[in-house]
């Protein structure tokens, strides 16, 4: 079962309906007993890096993230501050984050934040999956910092290069909305569908 | 580097997308969802709907059409008309509206700017603004409500400018003198505006031809253009593609995602 997190905000169901074009069938998981038969999951943002981590604390999911992505190793993917929280810390209201990856989420330093629209992403290192095109549509006002910079599979620029994309062993995450991002996302969405499927 | 984008906006009448000019005489187009996905395969970057009888009708907005286009398109778009509150707001977000736009009820009721990005966050939060030059505020353009039918008094830069600390994520400025004219958006208050706030600006009114669309991009720092009768307006001579806007654009070394 693909499990997306909905909490009472953000774009739990645009990404729904995009799994669901692409011919799959994913449910939403509001609880951690949601997410005990769950062979991909997903993290949408919310709003802010605090607002996702008290929402993921408020509906108890943590113990049962950590327990099916970091020990159990499913497929993971985050988008946009689902992203950002996989750090240890952000800038933004000066949160502490999962802290899954080494490294601190900061915010923009341009004339306009936030970041609104397509920007172009360069792919810096392989993946199993690869995306069908370069553009992607971003919104964002603070971007991630990795420790460790094999952890950044895409890069883009707004006022200088950032992190548009990480991927770690199970762990992606995409900055850029990936479930809005035409047919580019919808190509990289289904190649983080497949991974992992007949391995177990 | 971040591309100008370019907004398909549809005006809708009871599931169908219709085209005004100067907010009167509408004719019927088509269905929403299916221009919706004939613009999305074409390549445009963003989609503006528009209820415009939901408030005057004082009714909610059309949430299966909202509904039948999120299916259908998988980029963002934002959805306007008979958004009251918060809770409005949260029905057309969760239907699969990326952003609602505010406009008149900004006006009456600014609070709820503040609740929409306190609750989804500002990136949701479009404020659209009906502007009218009438010399009768310092920057000379006047804020119009209600279908462009009610003058406010308010200053058009003052209010964006409030409408930014206010926690609005995008401010979609439309010239009532240019809308529907053809002639060309009004790059002065576009240069007021760009001037007074940093969020992200859209212009809205008076795009007809590809060069209009140039000249938004290279003289002011709009970072999107609203266009629509050059689209699909059956009154227009004729029509342009989504790839020949772009590939004019590209052309003019402005920097643009490129068609599908």
């Amino acid at each position: 079962m693909i499990r997306i997190i909905d909490y009472k905000a953000g774009n739990a169901p645009s990404v729904l309906h995009a799994i669901t074009h692409l011919g799959y069938a994913a449910e939403y998981a509001h609880t951690s007993a949601d997410l005990a038969d769950a062979a991909h999951i997903i993290l949408p943002g919310v709003g802010s890096a605090r607002a996702t981590m008290d929402s993921l604390g408020e509906m108890d999911l943590l113990r049962a993230l950590e327990d099916r992505v970091l020990r159990e190793k499913i497929p993971f993917l985050g988008i946009c501050v689902g992203l950002q929280i996989l750090f240890e810390r952000s800038e933004e209201e000066n949160t502490a984050c999962l802290g899954w990856l080494g490294g601190r989420v900061a915010r923009f330093n341009a004339a306009r934040v936030p970041q609104m629209g397509w920007n172009e992403v360069c792919f810096v290192r392989d993946a199993p999956f690869s995306a069908d095109g370069d553009f992607f549509y971003f919104v964002n006002s603070y971007h991630a910092i990795p420790e460790d910079a094999s952890d950044i599979w895409g890069e883009a620029d707004y006022n200088g290069r950032f992190t548009a994309a990480i991927h770690r062993d199970n762990l992606y995450a995409t900055q850029f909305h990936i479930e809005k991002s035409g047919k580019a996302g919808l190509a990289l969405l289904r190649g983080f569908l497949e991974t992992g499927r007949g391995q177990c | 580097m971040l591309t100008k984008r370019l907004i398909a906006c549809f005006d809708i009448i009871s599931g169908r997308v219709t085209k005004a000019v100067r907010f009167q005489d509408n004719i019927d187009v088509a269905p929403a969802d299916e221009l919706a996905e004939a613009m999305y395969t074409a390549g445009i970057d963003e989609l503006f709907f528009y209820d415009i009888t939901a408030s005057s009708e004082k009714r909610s907005i059309d949430i299966e059409t909202v509904r039948k286009v999120a299916k259908r398109v998988f980029i963002p778009f934002a959805v306007g008309g008979g958004i009251r509150d918060a809770r409005d707001m949260y029905t057309a977000l969760k239907a699969g509206a990326e952003k609602v736009s505010i406009d008149s009820m900004a006006v009456r009721n600014p609070a709820i700017i503040t609740d929409g990005a306190k609750a989804f966050g500002s990136q949701c939060v479009v404020l659209s603004t009906q502007a009218k030059k009438t010399g009768r505020t310092p920057s000379g353009y006047e804020v119009f409500i209600d279908g462009a039918r009610v003058a406010t008094g308010l200053d058009v830069i003052e209010w964006i400018r409030q409408g930014q600390d206010l926690g609005a994520g995008e401010i979609c400025l439309n010239s009532i003198d240019n809308d529907g004219t053809l002639s060309g958006y009004d790059l002065a208050l576009m240069r007021l505006a760009e001037a007074a706030v940093t969020l992200p600006l859209i212009a809205s009114g008076g795009a007809g031809l590809p060069e209009h669309l140039a000249a938004l991009f290279t003289d002011t720092q709009a970072q999107a253009a609203i266009i629509s009768s050059m689209l699909y307006s059956p009154r227009m001579e004729r029509n342009y593609s989504v790839r020949e806007l772009k590939e004019y654009l590209t052309r003019g070394n402005i920097h643009i995602r490129p068609h599908a």
